[in-house]
């Protein structure tokens, strides 16, 4: 699947719900499948910045694939980048570079999207491209 | 049943802002530690000064310019009679505690030398640690920490034998923003004047509570910001002792704060002048005028009393909650609860809060210290103020027990 169509899939599960309160609930079970990241990686190299919360993201190429793990210690957070990592995992850094990120407005997460909220959305889709420019690079 | 002098609903509706919803649901404002709300009466002189009278002061020979400056100068006799300095020009208008903090710290960095020492506490805001540290990377001065305890109070004999005759400087909040401990802060002033040390309290998370007397103190210097205690951002008052303030050099150089100036040499103006170059924040300070003459009508005794009972009221109904963990347990405290439920992060909590239009504050509260003491991310702050009620607690305790089951 494009990363266009998964986001369309994630926007779709999403429009199921009434209120913030099952979005929230979704999300908090969205973060429970989140592919973790292995403790070696959980440093404060791979530590997100400007988040209230401590977020730990990491990349791995696999084949011309980039892998995302991470993790959170909060529950909230874990959840969006949960949302984050099934929509840009497992797709080619370009790929990644190209996407637009409106899904999180769709799925009534807007309130998140602010570049001066504590919980770093901005700064979590910011690392993600900042890893694949990183891959791309090495892929060229 | 005890008589309560407060007409609670009169007050509230002094706040337009109370009366506003958030994510469709009415406002419950608890995040007062770190800004209070602003009454009419105050809003009001804020439009009067831009409608009727906004001019430059201390300059202009004209009528508005006149009527700006003695309206400017009245509220800083107001100040001056609300912390009972002896002298207006004690009474110096910043833009706030940090910027308070920060013309005594330059001040300093020419009067102190390599191994003095300045004592800190354990619970101080961040803007009253690194302007200090600062200070000592400049100077050679040596910063040591007052140590706290498990209860969130200093430790006092820890702080007696830190003194000595090489203190040059002591910093402590008279409340803590993050625990809401009263420091006994007299008998810091006291220890600390025997061996010749100056003491800075910095009265941000008091001023709002307690209406100190800078004299009875003998403090030498005391920081606040109006916002904090009704009145709008960016304004602020240092109170020092004159003899005290003399001996600082300037902080900024520009207008106002000279008395001559020639290419050669310039003379800087008296008290309070000197420490209030450029034109300052004319209409906030005239309204913070306005918002200490708004608490003393209510009385700063019937506001402690009335806080008191909220911070009763949610301590009890919080530690009925299993799991929840509240930090600062001093016998004096402000109406603050800081708080933490078990294995979840605070960040969650305060998510899940503001969407049932709760505002508490969550984080380290630039407190980093204590939370580093307490080994925890932060905590979930819930801070009243005389017009919350008994009502509003009993909504943040629902949605806590919501928002646990969301988060458990």
């Amino acid at each position: 699947m494009t990363i266009q169509e998964i986001q369309q899939e994630i926007i779709d599960e999403f429009s199921l719900f009434d209120d913030w309160m099952q979005r929230y609930e979704y999300m908090i079970e969205l973060g429970k499948s989140l592919p973790l990241i292995s403790p070696e990686f959980k440093t404060d190299d791979h530590i997100i910045k400007g988040c209230q919360s401590k977020v730990w993201v990491h990349a791995a190429l696999e084949g011309e694939k980039l892998q995302f793990t991470a993790d959170s210690d909060a529950i909230i957070t874990k959840g969006i980048i949960a949302i984050l990592i099934r929509a840009f995992s497992n797709q080619h850094p370009q790929a990644i570079l190209d996407a637009d990120t409106h899904f999180i407005d769709q799925i009534g997460l807007k309130e998140h999207l602010s570049p001066t909220r504590a919980n770093g959305l901005v700064s979590m889709i910011k690392q993600i491209k900042l890893y694949a420019i990183a891959f791309q690079t090495q892929l060229n | 049943m005890t008589y309560n002098p407060f007409d609670i609903t009169k007050i509230r509706a002094d706040f337009p802002i109370l009366k506003r919803e958030v994510n469709k649901k009415p406002l419950v404002y608890f995040d007062n530690a770190a800004t209070s709300q602003t009454p009419q009466a105050v809003i009001d002189v804020i439009a009067d000064y831009y409608s009727s009278y906004n001019a430059n002061i201390h300059r202009g020979v004209h009528s508005l310019s006149q009527e700006a400056t003695d309206a400017y100068e009245i509220a800083r006799q107001k100040i001056q009679q609300h912390f009972n300095a002896q002298k207006a020009h004690e009474i110096i208008l910043t833009s706030g505690t940090t910027h308070g903090i920060n013309i005594i710290a330059s001040g300093y960095a020419e009067l102190l030398k390599a191994n003095d020492e300045l004592l800190v506490s354990a619970m101080e805001h961040h803007s009253n640690i690194v302007p200090w540290q600062m200070l000592c990377e400049k100077t050679g001065a040596v910063l040591k920490v007052i140590p706290m305890t498990q209860k969130g109070t200093l430790d006092m004999t820890a702080y007696a034998s830190l003194l000595s005759d090489k203190t040059k400087l002591v910093f402590v909040n008279h409340v803590s923003n993050a625990l809401g401990t009263v420091n006994p802060i007299a008998s810091i002033i006291e220890q600390a004047h025997q061996v010749g040390a100056k003491v800075l309290i910095d009265g941000a998370q008091a001023a709002p509570h307690i209406k100190a007397d800078v004299q009875a103190l003998d403090v030498d210097y005391y920081v606040v910001s109006a916002h904090k205690l009704c009145g709008p951002t960016g304004v602020g008052m240092l109170y020092g002792k004159e003899d005290l303030l003399n001996t600082l050099p300037p902080y900024q150089g520009g207008g106002e704060m000279i008395a001559e100036v020639t290419f050669e040499k310039t003379t800087y103006a008296d008290l309070p002048h000197k420490f209030e170059a450029g034109t300052p924040n004319i209409a906030g300070g005239i309204a913070f005028g306005a918002a200490l003459d708004y608490m003393n009508g209510l009385g700063f005794e019937s506001i402690a009393t009335h806080e008191n009972e909220l911070l009763v009221y949610a301590t009890t109904a919080l530690k009925e909650i299993e799991g929840i963990q509240i930090y600062g347990e001093a016998a004096e405290k402000t109406a603050v609860v800081s708080f933490n439920v078990k294995g979840i992060h605070p960040y969650d909590v305060g998510s899940i809060l503001d969407k049932f239009g709760i505002a508490v504050r969550t984080g380290h509260h630039c407190a980093q210290p204590i939370m580093d003491y307490y080994q925890i991310p932060g905590t979930i702050r819930a801070s009243f103020s005389f017009y919350n009620t008994k009502e509003e607690i009993d909504r943040m305790i629902e949605a806590l027990h919501r928002a646990i089951q969301m988060l458990q």
